[in-house]
């Protein structure tokens, strides 16, 4: 049965509460350049996750002693607004946003060509306007497509996808009961294109088995929302014969 | 794996879109080769010249070269420099030694103060972005008058067009001085109504981006004023 108590997750039927089949992903839409003063932005509904990245830079990075004379430092910093769950959130950084600003930042860092840029900082900002599991995925998108849009150079974006395990079962794309109550969840970031792993983080158990399965929704995920990534870039320029 | 749309000649690249093969050509700029095929590194149409695959980004920051013609803000003077704000990541410098004017030490402020704007050359880049300015030269001096208006660097070459004819064209008829620099930055000198007129071209290219739609602004710009 569930991980914690009597919460029931997936219906007599095989469908998740939601109604979605246990490969399914919660419906991703993104958008690139909302934000007209930011060199690069996007924003990305996942599911009822709302988040919006800016990217401003390269600019000289302040104070000197971050600069690396052999590259650039990419500066995240990740936030939620106090408004974005149920519960008020304080303002502020907390333990839980300076540890995914870390994690975003050194996985941006994998694909960005930082040695373009010595001694500069490249500022990306993730704001999550609302919150229902998943943030960090929704947030590490938005970043990269903010990142294509200010026209800095990329090896590759990165896609955030997770997956999970509610009632023993693998499931794809956690909703935020099946992240409360579920047995696991399993966020990475993936480089479409050649399906490496720019960051991955576990938080429960899953077997080597339950694992492979839950690696294979991932990448099968990381796909879709790669086409609409591309699709938002293309949508930003259409017409825009040069 | 998504493919460009492969239109007429024109295709659109996103940043790891796998071009193609890599063999017998190179790399340009926004394009890497790994594994014997090329990776677009950035948005931007995909161009390919001479055997040199390239992306012409859409969006992109300056980032300085040697050679450069460039509008500067003053941003700092010492006793025997300045620091220019050249819209790029880094604040370029301007020794008093290539400055167009006998300069005696501490007396730098005299010449050019903070916030003044100036065309200036950029003498030398190095790898770590330090760079350096030069005002001695034809042409190179203190802008004393007029506006300096800015464009997103990637339009500059749409801005000038072939061989500069489409900013002759605009010079001719908004009647106005225009120096073009190769940061993103337009100087115009005229008078006030003349100005305004081809400040507010600059806008539509701003706000447009696109090279048919600017040509035809300017078109209709040279058809309305003919008239006159």
């Amino acid at each position: 049965m569930g991980g914690y108590g009597d919460v029931k997750l997936l219906r007599d039927d095989g469908k998740r509460l939601d109604g979605r089949a246990i490969d399914e992903m919660r419906p991703v839409t993104i958008e690139a350049g909302v934000l007209p003063a930011a060199d690069g932005s996007a924003m990305v509904t996942h599911g009822l996750n709302v988040a919006v990245a800016a990217v401003y830079g390269p600019m000289e990075a302040h104070p000197r002693k971050i600069q690396r004379q052999d590259r650039a430092v990419i500066d995240v910093r990740y936030n939620m607004a106090p408004f974005s769950t149920g519960d008020r959130i304080r303002p502020g950084f907390n333990r839980r946003s300076r540890e995914i600003s870390k994690v975003t930042a050194e996985s941006l860092e994998s694909v960005v060509l930082v040695e373009r840029y010595p001694r500069s900082k490249i500022r990306v900002e993730i704001e999550i306007l609302a919150a229902e599991a998943g943030t960090r995925c929704a947030g590490i998108t938005a970043a990269s497509v903010a990142l294509a849009d200010a026209g800095i150079p990329m090896r590759d974006m990165i896609v955030g996808v997770a997956s999970g395990k509610i009632e023993d079962t693998v499931v794809l794309d956690l909703d935020k009961a099946e992240d409360n109550y579920g047995q696991a969840d399993l966020p990475v970031g993936i480089l479409p294109n050649t399906g490496e792993i720019a960051f991955l983080q576990m938080d429960g158990d899953l077997s080597i088995e339950e694992y492979n399965l839950a690696m294979e929704y991932n990448h099968k995920a990381a796909k879709e929302i790669h086409e609409i990534m591309v699709d938002a870039l293309k949508r930003r320029y259409e017409g825009g014969e040069n | 794996m998504s493919k460009g749309q492969v239109g007429a000649e024109l295709r659109l690249v996103t940043p790891g879109m796998v071009v193609g093969p890599s063999s017998g050509k190179r790399a340009g700029s926004g394009m890497i080769a790994e594994n014997n095929e090329f990776i677009a590194t950035r948005v931007g149409w995909l161009n390919e010249q001479n055997n040199v695959v390239s992306v012409q980004p859409i969006n992109s920051a300056y980032m300085p070269r040697s050679g450069d013609l460039i509008i500067g803000f003053v941003a700092e003077v010492r006793n025997n420099l300045w620091f220019f704000d050249v819209n790029g990541p880094f604040q370029a410098l301007l020794p008093m030694s290539l400055a167009p004017w006998k300069v005696e030490f501490g007396s730098t402020r005299q010449h050019l103060g903070i916030g003044d704007a100036a065309l200036a050359r950029i003498q030398e880049v190095d790898e770590t972005h330090n760079m350096v300015l030069t005002m001695k030269g034809v042409g190179l001096r203190r802008l004393n008058e007029g506006a300096v208006v800015s464009i997103p660097v990637n339009l500059v070459d749409t801005l000038r067009g072939d061989n500069n004819t489409t900013l002759s064209r605009i010079r001719d008829v908004t009647d106005c001085r225009i120096i073009v620099g190769d940061n993103g930055r337009v100087w115009i000198h005229g008078d006030a109504e003349n100005m305004h007129v081809a400040r507010q071209l600059i806008q539509t290219l701003n706000e447009e981006g696109h090279k048919k739609t600017f040509e035809s602004a300017v078109q209709a710009l040279e058809n309305e004023r003919g008239e006159h």
